[in-house]
């Protein structure tokens, strides 16, 4: 436990040390938003008296962002940790590897949070973002789907030598999430091979569990239910991570 | 004094295609200070993660301090300095040696006091990306010594450093030592080496002396420990095994 702590405090301090880092994770979404927000404008919703189609997507995009977010920047830390050998260093002390795995997924989703709590104040007060459930929960389905994105990018890592192999795992775990999850086409209207891969898929749940904090007024079981499925990915990712972190190696 | 602190038994280690490591066997005493020399290729680092427990080995046996090598209670006795420096660019000084020794449980005074062994505390909140060269090496040992391992495996610690420091370093290895601590120092540095109390020879694999620097030399024919090691080498490569 208290190293545990020690790494996620460990993490946090890096973090802190890279102040342009922070001021990005802060400063971009919202500035995306606020460009959904200008795009959609004067676009008027398909039915009229139906919600403006920014409202649908910006909703998305608050699970979006922090997925792809946390990704990106987990996979190239623990790449870092491999190849600057301080992997190495830690696996021949007292640490855990779960220590590891869990203190970058607490620390990464501790600024996640943070960086959601602020996206979804800016898109309720100024863009006019208005959902049937409560904020909480878009920040709670956000900060999971961060969760998900360090969990995938922790696994992801253990696949890439370079940074450059590491960034490009983006489109290769993140897009077709982003594409299949029912953001540009309903899933329902997909061809159903297409409907059965997203179904594999975590993001699509994220997304539909946003969807249900859009429509009813209090969280209901469909939303818990996408919500657990999120966090079981979280665990078998980690699980599968931590088979990747081998104290011996050729 | 005479206990043995690491036994190695036909130890073979194969990386990719290559044999780097041809059963070799040595053992190294407790609270001794032991230099690891040959030449660069010849397989010391390989011997040193294969003590450390991080090398994959095909066969043969590594025991230190009676336990398995990597096994779980060893990892609080053992310290480890790799060759390039494995600490955080992104943290300072302080916050790294404080990371490290609370994996040990251990607090900010045995940080504080492992930097100013280092020489780095007027450094201690400075990044470690915005050091010297030598100095990130320094902090890279801050990290190893920390603990106050019982074991201490060092790969080229004063490499790069002022012989000011060298000779601070070296009289703290010595006192690590007198406390009982067995140390196994790579080094590129004869009159390093003549400052241990064994010295491993390898080349190609093959542990080609394991004697007392006076040993050594006496062995070589000459007083000259650099010329000693030449000697050695290059006897070794016109007989082949």
């Amino acid at each position: 436990m208290r190293t545990l702590v020690a790494t996620t405090g460990r993490i946090l301090r890096q973090l802190r040390h890279d102040k342009r880092t922070v001021g990005l994770l802060i400063v971009v979404p919202n500035l995306l938003l606020t460009l959904l927000y200008f795009m959609f404008k004067d676009v008027r919703p398909p039915i009229p008296g139906a919600p403006s189609v920014f409202n649908g997507l910006a909703l998305t995009m608050l699970g979006i962002f922090p997925f792809l977010i946390m990704f990106l920047i987990t996979s190239i830390a623990m790449l870092r940790e491999r190849t600057t050998g301080t992997l190495e260093r830690l696996l021949t002390t007292p640490l855990r590897k779960t220590d590891l795995l869990f203190g970058y997924g607490i620390a990464f989703g501790l600024a996640a949070a943070l960086q959601a709590s602020l996206a979804c104040l800016v898109a309720y007060l100024f863009l006019g973002l208005d959902t049937k459930g409560s904020p909480g929960f878009v920040v709670l389905i956000a900060i999971g789907n961060a969760v998900l994105g360090v969990a995938l990018g922790l696994l992801a890592s253990a696949f890439a030598k370079t940074e450059f192999q590491a960034v490009q795992f983006m489109p290769v775990v993140v897009l077709p999430q982003i594409l299949l999850c029912g953001l540009f086409v309903a899933r329902a209207s997909m061809v159903g091979w297409l409907q059965a891969i997203s179904d594999y898929l975590p993001l699509t749940y994220s997304v539909e569990a946003l969807e249900q904090v859009g429509k009813f007024t209090d969280p209901n079981g469909t939303m818990w239910r996408d919500l657990a499925i999120v966090l079981g990915c979280v665990v078998l990712a980690l699980v599968l991570a931590a088979s990747t972190l081998r104290r011996r190696t050729p | 004094m005479e206990t043995t602190a690491i036994e190695v038994k036909d130890l073979v280690v194969n990386r990719g295609k290559r044999e780097v490591l041809r059963r070799l066997n040595c053992s190294i005493p407790a609270g001794s200070v032991t230099g690891l020399l040959g030449p660069s290729g010849s397989g010391k680092t390989t011997l040193m993660r294969a003590i450390v427990g991080v090398q994959i080995v095909k066969s043969g046996s590594v025991q230190v301090l009676g336990k398995p090598a990597g096994s779980k209670p060893l990892r609080r006795e053992i310290g480890y300095l790799t060759q390039a420096p494995s600490v955080y660019p992104d943290l300072t000084v302080r916050e790294n040696a404080r990371y490290f020794a609370s994996l040990y449980g251990l607090g900010g005074d045995a940080a504080d006091e492992a930097i100013t062994i280092c020489g780095l505390e007027d450094h201690a909140g400075q990044l470690v990306g915005d050091l010297s060269g030598g100095q990130h090496a320094r902090a890279n040992l801050v990290c190893a010594i920390v603990s106050r391992p019982k074991v201490l495996v060092l790969d080229e610690p004063t490499v790069g450093q002022d012989p000011v420091l060298r000779d601070e370093l070296w009289a703290y290895f010595r006192g690590f030592a007198e406390q009982g601590a067995t140390l196994l120092v790579s080094s590129h540095v004869m009159d390093e080496a003549n400052r241990c109390d064994r010295l491993l020879l390898i080349r190609d694999g093959n542990l080609i002396a394991d004697d007392t620097p006076t040993a050594v030399k006496h062995r070589a024919g000459t007083d000259d420990l650099d010329q000693a090691f030449l000697n050695l080498i290059r006897e070794g490569e016109a007989v082949p095994s």
